[in-house]
């Protein structure tokens, strides 16, 4: 099987060409947002900056979740079109995939949700530091980011 | 060994489009923060260096491609203008002094959409290979 794999990323069908391509664009999108996001709440958390924490916000709601859209369809239109959607496919790299994917969303929408009360608590002129929330927000997109990392991985090594 | 140059390719890959994506933000008008540019520049070095060093390593370690196959040489070419680009829009921003928004002028922001033109074209031939 993992013979079969390598090939088949080697001299794929053309028809993948273009979910491949709406695929890796959306997941690179997806992690740089993660990476704007990771880094303004990370320095926000050090400096107490208002405005980062702000910019750490607005980069997971206009650019990781666009991103996360985007890639997770890519995703299930070559999952689709390759049968990988099945119940009996088992191969480690797909499930990789949509574990990640999957337990992504779930830290995406939690920072989302938690990163919004942040920037609320800011406009409302409560306290000039960062708070709890979003100190929870920089460790749950760090998380994500590194899970992503993992998940380029095993897109690329394709372990069976 | 295949698998490991196309691993730490495509992580290259991702390593610029995070620092794409985020002076997309400081353009567009976002705080311009020291160590996030700092971040952003540090991910922009490692991730050209990586694309175009395993990028080469692939094409020479597989029998199918070759190093001047329309598509690779492509591939450079956009690579050096994707290069070009960022640097110019590298050092038209620079970090205000209390994590606000900076003024960006309309040559720096051209030369970052630009920068993302060239890497989207060089997404577009990676995944297509036209004529591989």
């Amino acid at each position: 099987m993992s013979v079969l794999t390598t090939l088949a990323s080697i001299t794929r069908d053309d028809s993948w060409d273009l979910p491949l391509f709406v695929h890796i664009l959306g997941a690179m999108v997806l992690v740089g947002g993660l990476a704007l996001s990771a880094t303004s709440l990370i320095v926000a958390w050090r400096s107490g900056s208002a405005a980062l924490t702000k910019l750490g916000f607005m980069s997971l709601f206009c650019g990781a979740l666009p991103g996360y859209i985007v890639m997770r369809a890519g995703a299930q239109w070559i999952a689709h079109k390759e049968g990988l959607d099945n119940d009996d496919v088992d191969l480690t790299w797909v499930n990789i995939g949509f574990s990640v994917s999957d337990l992504g969303f779930v830290l995406l929408l939690v920072s989302l949700v938690i990163g919004g009360i942040a920037v609320r608590r800011i406009n409302r002129g409560e306290g000039g530091a960062p708070s709890l929330s979003a100190r929870i927000a920089a460790g749950l997109v760090s998380l994500f980011l590194v899970a992503s990392l993992v998940a380029v991985w095993a897109m690329t090594v394709k372990p069976t | 060994m295949y698998h490991a140059l196309l691993f730490f390719h495509v992580l290259a890959a991702f390593f610029l489009a995070m620092a794409a994506l985020i002076y997309s933000a400081f353009v567009l008008g976002s705080p311009v923060n020291r160590a996030t540019r700092l971040v952003a520049e540090i991910l922009w070095g490692v991730g050209g260096l990586g694309t175009l060093a395993f990028g080469v390593w692939l094409a020479l370690n597989r029998p199918q491609y070759d190093i001047f196959d329309g598509w690779i040489i492509a591939a450079l070419v956009l690579w050096v203008l994707a290069t070009g680009s960022g640097a110019r829009a590298s050092q038209g921003v620079q970090p205000a002094g209390d994590d606000s928004a900076v003024a960006i002028d309309r040559r720096t922001a051209f030369a970052h959409w630009m920068r993302i033109f060239w890497f989207t074209a060089l997404l577009v031939i990676m995944v297509w290979k036209p004529g591989a």
